[in-house]
């Protein structure tokens, strides 16, 4: 059995004992995958496992939102995996109402997002492949002398048009009011905050829940090496204080419980869920 | 009944033509994302696209012709704006001259419509007054 029929199999069988309200995958329409909800098992012919990437779990945090009852199941690739761990850390998702079936990645792909581990916890499709990430140019340019690097990144955040796409396309990017629009500190009508006050403020506030998806950097139509300054970032969050997003489903995100565990991050998202 | 789908269409912004996908949650649109397979914009939009959703149904989009009157703006029928439309620039046209009057087009339009638009003005209208909105 091929992965294709293996997870239209595995699929169909959530769908027709009714554990799931409908599955999250991408979906082969007029020769383009794109992102569907699939509810009934007759759709399933047209769904696509091939190497494109769409934010599957942020599309999931949106549905949970608007039916906050249902389960849903989702293909879950490592990546994925990782940000459906930070999803429920920070109260976005409810891990009882998520059912995933899991994707190993295949060689290329892993190679192409210089992935670190390209297969999730539980592999349900696919063949697992080992596969470390190149941290070569976080050290590339850390061995920069401190103005050649400064140099470096400011000549990079120069090239940013503001699109927002780092942001809207993050899978763990879900405040409702997010600091880089709102409208106490971004005048409506006027310029978005500069570079590269936009860039470090992206970079400090995914500190402890940046995955390393690339999905980032991927929808950066500058072409602004954005994963080289998330990951200089998760090695600081790891050096400091021992975490690694998306990892563990027990460690806490430490920017949400500094000193005695009472302060918690504030915001809707939070005070909506209750 | 839930509900989530994707919708394959151009962004109507400019004449890049950006692969978009609208998100369709509940019979409402949700959401813009990039198309990653699209030879154009390979995944990336500019800000612009990323809110072409909020622009479709916001409660502030012109969705019929207005006159104004007296200051003020009254509906009216594409048939009537029009008419309107065609019988002040004869008259301005033939009260003034053909040079009082100048066109501006738009980056939404294709290339053949901003051709039609500017032979129109210079042949159908009589002047070279022409220019397009990306220059402003």
């Amino acid at each position: 059995m091929d992965g294709l029929e293996k997870a239209r199999a595995i699929i169909s069988e959530l769908l027709t004992k009714d554990a799931i309200s409908g599955f999250l995958a991408l979906k082969m329409v007029n020769g383009h995958p794109m992102p569907s909800l699939f509810t009934r098992v007759d759709e399933l012919d047209g769904l696509y496992l091939g190497e494109v990437r769409y934010p599957l779990t942020k599309i999931l945090t949106g549905l949970a939102r608007k039916y906050p009852d249902n389960t849903f199941g989702i293909l879950t690739r490592a990546c994925d995996e990782r940000s459906l761990i930070e999803l429920y850390k920070n109260q976005q998702l409810d891990p009882e109402k998520v059912t995933f079936v899991g994707m190993a990645c295949s060689g290329e792909l892993a190679e192409k997002c210089d992935c670190s581990r390209p297969y999730p916890s539980r592999i349900d499709i696919g063949e697992k492949v080992e596969r470390h990430g190149d941290p070569a140019g976080v050290r590339e340019i850390e061995a920069l002398p401190e103005e050649e690097r400064y140099r470096h990144w400011m000549s990079q955040f120069i090239k940013c048009i503001k699109c927002y796409g780092c942001r809207n396309i993050c899978p763990v990017c879900f405040c409702t009011t997010c600091t880089l629009e709102d409208h106490n500190l971004v005048h409506l009508g006027g310029m978005p905050p500069q570079m590269p006050i936009f860039h470090l403020v992206r970079a400090m506030h995914m500190a402890d829940r940046c995955i390393d998806c690339g999905l980032c950097e991927e929808a950066c139509p500058a072409d602004i090496p954005l994963r080289t300054l998330y990951r200089k970032v998760r090695e600081t969050v790891q050096s400091l204080f021992g975490y690694v997003p998306g990892e563990s489903t027990e460690d806490l995100p430490p920017l949400e419980t500094l000193g005695d565990g009472t302060f918690e991050i504030g915001g809707s998202s939070r005070e909506q869920r209750g | 009944m839930v509900e989530y789908r994707t919708v394959q269409t151009t962004c109507t912004y400019c004449g890049c033509g950006c692969g978009l996908l609208l998100e369709v949650m509940d019979e409402g649109l949700v959401g813009t994302l990039p198309m990653k397979t699209h030879p154009i914009n390979e995944g990336t939009l500019c800000i612009k696209g990323w809110s072409v959703h909020e622009f479709v149904q916001n409660e502030k989009r012109l969705l019929r012709p207005l006159v104004r009157e007296n200051g003020d703006f009254r509906e009216v029928d594409w048939e009537d704006a029009l008419k309107l439309v065609a019988s002040r620039l004869k008259e301005i046209r033939d009260t003034s001259g053909p040079d009082s009057i100048a066109g501006l087009s738009s980056a939404k339009c294709t290339n053949e419509e901003n051709y039609l638009f500017q032979k129109w003005m210079r042949v159908v209208v009589g002047t070279n007054n022409v220019d397009h909105c990306a220059r402003l």
